[in-house]
């Protein structure tokens, strides 16, 4: 009691413009969460609003009309998507878990610190010129656009993330747990397997799934890799349809119901990598919890 | 928990029956470790590999171009594929203005909402707020590109840019008809898109300040502002550079959202009002239909030139960011 009281004794001594200053300050904080907040809400209002009345089961089931027909849908390119970020998968989350592994089990060297350099700095290269490497090094080879060089391009993208996360994750698990595995005898690839990686299996998917959620909206490296496709493909060497390339490829177009089918399709990437991101945040709070 | 158990059990079973057995088995052992420490340098390598695969690839294939027009390639502003005859220059000017004023938008509200996270918002708030911004970061290029086509476009030229000419026009920054496919409009779509980046570092480094600064600048008197100010903003200081460079670098490299507003237009001029076009996404609109080997090559050069930028970029905001958080944790300080 007698400490709040005594406390309004030193307020009087700091001068007005201090004190103005400092209120102006906190309401120019608030205005600024205020203005970055407004486009955020704006741009998933409009997400919402414009998509809900658009997606439909023609959407999510039928191929696309011939241009300028109204109706049809995005199914080849839902399908298209999928399919380019499985072979992405294939190529990417065993390379990117076993350098994660590297650097986090071998890698306390100087080859290791240049390792995580490069992944981290391999994590700003703008996507772009992923693509153009993959065009140079898959299409030019196989002289046509296809699936597998789109695949491979998104595989790069996410080699750096995965490897990080997997790094940090497995620095988490005690070391007490390694040196018990040693001390029973087990060998050393047997104890990283199934002791070290084991314990760290949430948090090393959680790297993979955030690693999927960054490539899946991924446009530019499938420009001239994937380069889109009309028709049905699961072929790895053809080229094949994905669905940021179809939201890119119908917002530019003249027809309004293209546009609608654009913000349709957005909405349902949104809802995929929206629905990706939260079951990481679920899965890191109860692996946090646990550990 | 079923991961280890049966390991040991076995080992519990089989140890008191044969005394000497063990160790037969670390020696044996020693062949598949040995496989598997190779495998996973391999893989760790390979992270190695494809950085020095994207550097060759990209010199190798823009080899023509360099060879047939040198430095003057980046000085020169004609762009003429029909006739080969390639200057990257409105390029190179349309990403750098494209970035400059992306950050000059990006930057104050950034370290705004920063500051606002861990200094001054209730700590019930800080969560979901965080959440959100990092939801900004997860929405993708694409998605930017079609909300800016048909809203951001439309208010810009309906409201904005008539109020920006009415008042700034004398600068000759606003001036001219206006389109809203403009290098305004990428401006402001890649402040939104790097607001998340810059947001979270400053916030990351703003988290390591120790706490013992905030409390001796209170003890000392100051305000709460004024706390931010010394005790915080300017310990934090190579760190909040950090981060800008790093949001710098994802706009020189943002592709399709600026694709989708700029206007696509090889010029060089003053107003903001004016159409533009960037490195990025030149490589987006032309790439898959460049005929002839100097077209590609030239389109490769650029792809080459932007990739060397970003990577020093990069490297430079990692060793800042590094400089400050090294030692101590990101997360959980504060």
């Amino acid at each position: 009691m007698a400490a709040t009281q005594a406390l309004p004794l030193t307020v009087p001594n700091i001068s007005l413009s201090r004190r103005l200053t400092n209120h102006v300050m906190t309401a120019a904080a608030i205005l600024t969460v205020l203005i970055v907040l407004a486009p955020l809400v704006a741009i998933f209002g409009y997400l919402v609003y414009k998509g809900i009345g658009s997606v439909d089961w023609a959407f999510l089931t039928q191929m696309p009309k011939p241009t300028g027909e109204t109706g049809g849908g995005m199914a080849n390119a839902i399908v298209g998507s999928a399919f380019i970020l499985g072979i992405a998968s294939v190529l990417g989350v065993p390379l990117g878990i076993g350098a994660g592994i590297y650097l986090a089990e071998f890698g306390r060297n100087r080859l290791g610190a240049v390792i995580r350099f490069t992944a981290d700095v391999l994590n700003g290269v703008p996507s772009i010129v992923i693509g153009l490497v993959a065009y140079a090094i898959v299409v030019m080879r196989q002289k046509h656009f296809s699936a597998l060089a789109g695949g491979f391009a998104l595989a790069i993208m996410m080699i750096p993330t995965i490897c990080r996360t997997t790094e940090e994750m497995l620095l988490l698990v005690p070391r007490a747990l390694r040196e018990a595995a040693y001390g029973l005898g087990v060998s050393r690839w047997r104890t990283t397997l199934s002791i070290t990686l084991r314990s760290a299996t949430s948090g090393v998917i959680t790297g993979v799934m955030l690693a999927f959620a960054r490539v899946a909206g991924e446009t530019a490296p499938l420009l001239f890799t994937a380069l889109g496709n009309e028709f049905w493909s699961l072929n790895l060497n053809q080229p094949v349809a994905a669905l940021p390339l179809e939201i890119y490829k119908y917002a530019l177009s003249p027809y309004d119901d293209l546009h609608r089918q654009a913000w349709a399709g957005a909405l349902v990437l949104i809802v995929l990598i929206v629905a990706a991101i939260s079951s990481v945040r679920y899965v890191v709070r109860r692996g946090t919890l646990g550990a | 928990m079923p991961g280890p158990q049966p390991v040991d059990s076995a080992k519990i079973t089989a140890g008191p029956a044969k005394a000497s057995a063990p160790l037969l088995r670390a020696s044996t052992g020693e062949v598949p470790d040995r496989l598997f420490s190779a495998a996973m340098t391999a893989c760790g390598l390979a992270v190695l590999g494809i950085l020095v695969l994207i550097v060759y690839q990209l010199t190798e294939r823009s080899g023509l171009s360099w060879h047939a027009f040198g430095l003057k390639f980046f000085g020169g502003s004609e762009w003429d594929p029909v006739n080969e005859q390639f200057g990257a220059l409105p390029f190179i000017y349309g990403t750098l203005v494209s970035s400059a004023l992306a950050l000059l938008i990006a930057v104050p509200l950034s370290i705004g909402v920063a500051v606002f996270t861990t200094e001054m918002c209730p700590k019930a708030l800080r969560g979901p707020l965080s959440f959100f911004v990092e939801l900004l970061a997860a929405i993708p290029s694409v998605i930017y590109g079609l909300w800016a086509i048909f809203i951001l476009v439309p208010v810009l030229t309906t409201r904005v840019q008539p109020i920006l000419a009415a008042t700034l026009g004398w600068t000759g920054f606003f001036t001219g008809p206006a389109y809203g496919f403009s290098m305004l409009a990428a401006g402001i779509i890649l402040a939104i898109m790097i607001i998340p980046i810059i947001s979270s570092i400053t916030r990351e480094v703003l988290m390591v300040v120790p706490q013992h600064q905030r409390e001796a600048a209170l003890a000392l008197g100051a305000t709460r502002w004024e706390m931010i100010r010394v005790g915080v903003l300017r310990n934090a200081r190579a760190g909040i550079v950090g981060g800008i460079i790093l949001g710098l670098g994802r706009a020189l490299g943002e592709t399709m959202a600026v694709t989708m507003v700029i206007g696509n237009n090889p010029q060089i001029v003053k107003s903001l009002f004016a159409p533009g076009y960037t490195m990025a996404s030149v490589l987006a609109n032309e790439f898959s239909e460049a005929t002839g080997d100097v077209y590609l090559s030239a389109l490769i050069e650029i792809g080459l030139a932007l990739f060397l930028v970003t990577i020093v970029v990069n490297a430079l905001a990692q060793l800042l960011v590094w400089t400050v958080t090294r030692g101590q944790p990101a997360r959980g300080s504060a």
